[in-house]
């Protein structure tokens, strides 16, 4: 699927006008200001008091079985508000079980997930979501049919208090909440870098353009974690790059993010801690430098039989 | 992975698309001066009775042009469910015959129950539909969507199989002189008879613009939204935080309603219920309605509505093998053409308009494929 | 024992029930209910098979079992059988006629199934298209199938042409068990024997339970999905006709365009009942709709039986929607 949404037309050269054309023509000190008041308008109630460093989510023996395969085996951690965690491991090691154990797509077997002292328990994904948890996906799942603005929106409609009813009559928290939803939408579009595909199909964007267009989908819903898997999947090394500077500013807005991939450089690059895990176990858990140089580590890696490695 | 099912061909600009592109590139203003010559061009077609358009002698003109506007009014509702939430819905017909029973049940003298005027029936319809409905969906929407549509496959039938053993039905005989709304001509008859198709005609056109009116809010909200991430891919919808079970319920009910409403205005035309007009093929014409026109696009499902009402009444000799060539065409176009004859996208923001003109300095593309084309890593099996 | 529940108060009936007539029919009902839902089972598992294996409810189903009742029925015909008067035949003879039109009854159905997934189903696959189009197309075959027998038939129902007429063969509990029935239910049970041996004895059946539980790896293991989805179809389509011959002979003017849609509906009631995707799952979804449809025609009156069976329908999707004995054949996917 990568090579045709790739070989899709390359982004046009803005139109006259339109924001995204006038942001082309900015000064550097220009741009400064608009991006301050497009960083305000992507995190708009940031509380930025809270302690860094306690934590927001912890896994507490999380085990989840399928019949008799055991995909996470009592799996403990936690993150920490404003950090960015990475979450590595060889393939099949339980990585994206454990992204959807967070985000209810399954109920674990046994421990629980704890989000600022609230256990998920037995809520519905779109709850999880309300609490402050969004994901991307590892195989792109944009909505397709939707325009990449909309995408954004459906993010936002999270946060949104309008009913069914209030909708059909078009009340005004129906008006004010549109209007704040296409200004969000619109910034936050900006952030990612795709502003200038806003109007297009999601499905008829290059790759690298949904990539990004899943990040602000996530943001949208104003999370508390955003957990990633995956984002660099089929980029290049200058992508990467570039991706790693986004992954950056959005923790400099101040969300806490959780990063699965598998690009070592990347991950070492990017993340304050790392966790690994290994056939649903985790191994190791420490700062980059730390995991680096871990035996357990690179025998999960290499394949290498350790003694110290269980 | 599926690298052969390309994404998207580069838009072709055919005809169709031009034209759709002028539209979306005038002023609001500029639409409404089309706009309301063709809608007083639309409420004067059966007295201007044009010639090529007519159907007589055949079939009384007026009368012809209600039941395109009573399946235009079906059409739009029906496409609540199937085009933006992307729920099959095969027992249509059965709320469209639980609003004809209400309609009879409350203003025929053949019935014991209290009588009510004409115009209150059509609200009442619209509740009672709306109960059916969250009944028939609330047990069923949980489920995998091919369940839907076989439990209101059966819904369909099950109407009419209750209004032929319940006595109270009257099965067969059915319930005579059902009320019509109120006024006198000069000559002291009623003014919503059976042989004049026109005050009828009106009554419909109107309802069916303030139902496209109201779906259009619905559309341009976050409920519209939440149909079309449900329609696109469910799980994500739900991960997004989109309760999807409501929305589905929603959108289920509203279709439902709308059923309803037409299913009273119906009664009230016809003048006669009974247990012989609601059978289940009927629910496949509407859906044919629905997916010839544009499922999604609610311009595409009048167009859709006309062509299945309005044919077989102007060529009468296709009448007789209408069932048939409409299943042909269904299978037809959704081997070649499932995104229907027009297949607009919808609009799904209330700001979108001055959002994409703001930030682009162009409006949005309105591209002409839909819900219904392939989507690469989507089969039915996935 | 006579209840009538009127509401509104505007006197006239709504429900009529009478428990006394379950109590009087009961043994009557479970052994005719036994004898009908094996019928149910018959085709249940055409919709099983394809529900298992190509995750789609095949609306066509019941137009492929109503062509193997006009099969059978034109058969009859063929063999030189008119409406009327129900002939006298030896036993050799009977079980070659009927044997005869049950050979040509599931080879009619069988081709339509296969016909059906050829035409309408395959280029759909090749386009990988959403599962609402296939919704759609199968709703489209079931009704274009419907109307080539409307326009070539007409709308009324064939006059009965009987081969035998049901006799007593002994009694249960006060309940006579006929001939008919016993054929019947033997038969259903055999050929489902045979469809279940089939799919979990041999290499073919190997390879449908494999494309059933993930149709990509089967591919990858060199299983040819093509061929297994044709041949689903087709044993599909065969206990289809099977049905079809028994569906005629119980009730000799069921040949009727529109015949095929409500025993569709049950028949798909079955396969939900005992679990979709799974073949024994569908035996007793069957017998037991069989069988609770006519306790229920006795306590409600006649016109109620297919009400309770749709009502039933409804309850099991409400209260456990995998089924009595789960879902089965390849797991439920998301």
């Amino acid at each position: 699927m990568s090579e045709d949404v790739t070989a899709a037309d390359q982004p046009e050269v803005p139109a006259e006008g339109g924001i995204v054309a006038e942001v082309a023509r900015m000064s550097p000190a220009e741009l400064a200001a608009h991006e301050a008041e497009v960083a305000e308008a992507v995190a708009p109630d940031r509380e930025i008091e809270v302690a860094v460093g306690d934590t927001l989510l912890a896994m507490q023996d999380v085990t989840l079985q399928f019949g008799g395969l055991v995909a996470l085996d009592s799996v403990n951690f936690e993150i920490r508000r404003g950090e960015i965690l990475g979450l590595i491991g060889p393939n099949g090691a339980g990585k994206t079980t454990c992204f959807n154990v967070m985000t209810g797509v399954y109920r674990p077997t046994s421990g629980q997930v704890v989000l600022e002292d609230r256990p998920l328990g037995k809520r519905k994904r779109h709850e999880i979501t309300q609490l402050g948890i969004a994901r991307t996906f590892q195989n792109i799942r944009l909505f397709g049919e939707m325009t990449t603005l909309e995408n954004v929106v459906v993010g936002a409609d999270a946060r949104h208090k309008t009913s069914v009813l209030g909708a059909l009559a078009r009340v005004p928290r129906h008006h004010r909440e549109e209007r704040e939803a296409v200004e969000r939408g619109m910034a936050l579009l900006e952030f990612v870098g795709i502003a200038d595909r806003a109007a297009d199909k999601a499905k008829n964007l290059p790759y690298g353009y949904q990539r990004r267009l899943e990040i602000a989908r996530a943001l949208a819903t104003e999370p508390k974690l955003l957990c990633l898997d995956e984002p660099a999947a089929g980029f290049n090394p200058a992508e990467k790059e570039e991706l790693m500077g986004l992954i950056r500013k959005i923790r400099g807005d101040g969300y806490t993010v959780l990063l699965i991939e598998h690009d070592m450089r990347l991950v070492m690059g990017v993340t304050d801690r790392i966790v690994v895990l290994e056939f649903g176990k985790k191994i190791a858990e420490g700062v980059p430098a730390e995991i680096r140089d871990n035996p357990a580590v690179i025998a999960a890696y290499l394949g290498v039989p350790d003694d110290g490695a269980a | 992975m599926n690298a052969h099912h390309t994404a998207s061909p580069p838009a072709k600009v055919s005809g169709m698309q031009t034209m759709r592109d002028k539209w979306n590139s005038l002023s609001r203003v500029q639409q409404w001066a089309v706009l309301i010559p063709l809608v007083v061009l639309i409420y004067l077609l059966p007295v201007l009775n044009p010639p090529l358009l007519t159907t007589e002698p055949n079939y009384n003109f007026p009368i012809a042009m209600f039941d395109v506007a009573r399946y235009a009014l079906i059409a739009i509702g029906l496409n609540v469910v199937v085009g933006q939430a992307g729920l099959l819905d095969l027992g249509y017909v059965g709320f469209f015959a639980v609003g004809a029973y209400v309609a009879a049940l409350f203003t025929s003298p053949d019935s014991m129950l209290h009588k009510l005027p004409y115009l209150a029936v059509l609200p009442l319809a619209v509740v009672v539909t709306m109960f059916f409905g969250v009944i028939l969906g609330a047990p069923t929407l949980r489920l995998r969507g091919d369940y839907l549509a076989i439990v209101t496959l059966g819904f369909g039938e099950m109407v009419r199989l209750l209004a032929d053993q319940v006595p109270a039905l009257r099965g067969n005989s059915g319930f005579q002189t059902v009320g019509h709304p109120p006024g006198t001509r000069a000559d002291g008859t009623a003014l919503f008879n059976q042989t004049d198709g026109k005050p009828w005609y009106w009554l419909a056109v109107t309802l069916v613009i303030g139902v496209l009116l109201l779906v259009g809010n619905l559309e341009r909200s976050r409920v519209g939204r939440a149909w079309v991430a449900i329609r696109e891919d469910e799980a994500v919808a739900e991960i997004m935080g989109v309760p999807t079970f409501k929305y589905k319920i929603w959108a289920f009910v509203i279709g439902a309603a709308i059923g309803g409403l037409s299913g009273a205005l119906y009664a009230g035309q016809i003048g006669f219920v009974n247990n012989q007009k609601f059978d289940v093929t009927t629910s496949v014409l509407f859906l044919a309605a629905v997916v010839l026109g544009g499922s999604g696009n609610k311009v595409g499902v009048m167009l859709g509505a006309f062509v299945i009402a309005y044919l077989p009444l102007r060529f009468s000799g296709i009448a007789e093998y209408k069932y048939l060539i409409f299943g042909l065409a269904l299978i037809v176009l959704m081997l070649f053409r499932p995104q229907g004859l027009l297949g607009a996208r919808q609009r799904l923001l209330a700001k979108g308009r001055e959002a994409y003109q703001r930030l682009l300095g162009r409006p949005e593309q309105i591209s002409s494929d839909s819900s219904l084309v392939a989507e690469p890593g989507k089969e039915a099996g996935a | 024992m006579n209840h009538v529940v009127t509401f509104l108060a505007d006197g006239s009936d709504w429900i009529n029930f009478d428990v006394g007539a379950l109590r009087d029919q009961f043994w009557n009902d479970t052994i005719e209910g036994l004898s009908q839902g094996s019928i149910y089972a018959l085709v249940a598992l055409g919709y099983t098979l394809v529900y298992g294996v190509l995750r789609l409810i095949n609306f066509a189903h019941s137009e492929v079992f109503i062509f193997g009742v006009f099969g059978a029925y034109f058969t009859f015909f063929g063999l030189g059988f008119r409406p009327g008067p129900t002939p006298e035949l030896g036993a050799g003879e009977l079980i070659l006629y009927l044997a005869l039109a049950l050979i040509v009854a599931m080879l009619v159905s069988g081709a339509t199934a296969v016909v059906v997934e050829r035409v309408a189903y395959r280029p759909l696959r090749r386009r990988g298209a959403p599962p609402l189009v296939f919704l759609i197309t199968a709703i489209g075959a079931s009704f274009v199938l419907q109307q080539i027998l409307f326009i070539w038939r007409g709308g009324n129902q064939e006059r009965a042409i009987r081969l035998m007429r049901p006799q007593e063969v002994f009694t249960i509990f006060g309940a006579s068990v006929t001939n008919l029935q016993i054929i019947i239910v033997l038969a259903s049970i055999v050929l489902m024997l045979i469809a279940n041996t089939f799919i979990n004895r041999t290499r073919l059946g190997r390879g449908v339970r494999a494309v059933a539980q993930d149709p990509d790896t089967a591919t990858l293991m060199g299983v040819n999905k093509e061929r297994v989805i044709m041949l689903t179809f087709l044993i599909g389509g065969l206990l289809a006709g099977a049905a079809a011959l028994f569906y005629l002979m119980k009730a000799p003017t069921g040949a009727s365009y529109q015949g095929g849609f409500l025993l569709g509906i049950k028949a798909f009631t079955a396969a939900v009942l005992g679990g979709i995707g799974n073949l024994r799952g569908a035996l007793l979804g069957g017998l037991i709709l069989g069988i609770v449809e006519n306790y229920g025609q006795s306590v409600f009156g006649g016109g109620w039986r297919d009400i309770v069976a749709f009502v039933l329908l409804v309850v099991v999707l409400m209260f456990r929607p995998t089924g009595i004995l789960g879902e089965s054949l390849g797991k439920a996917r998301v």
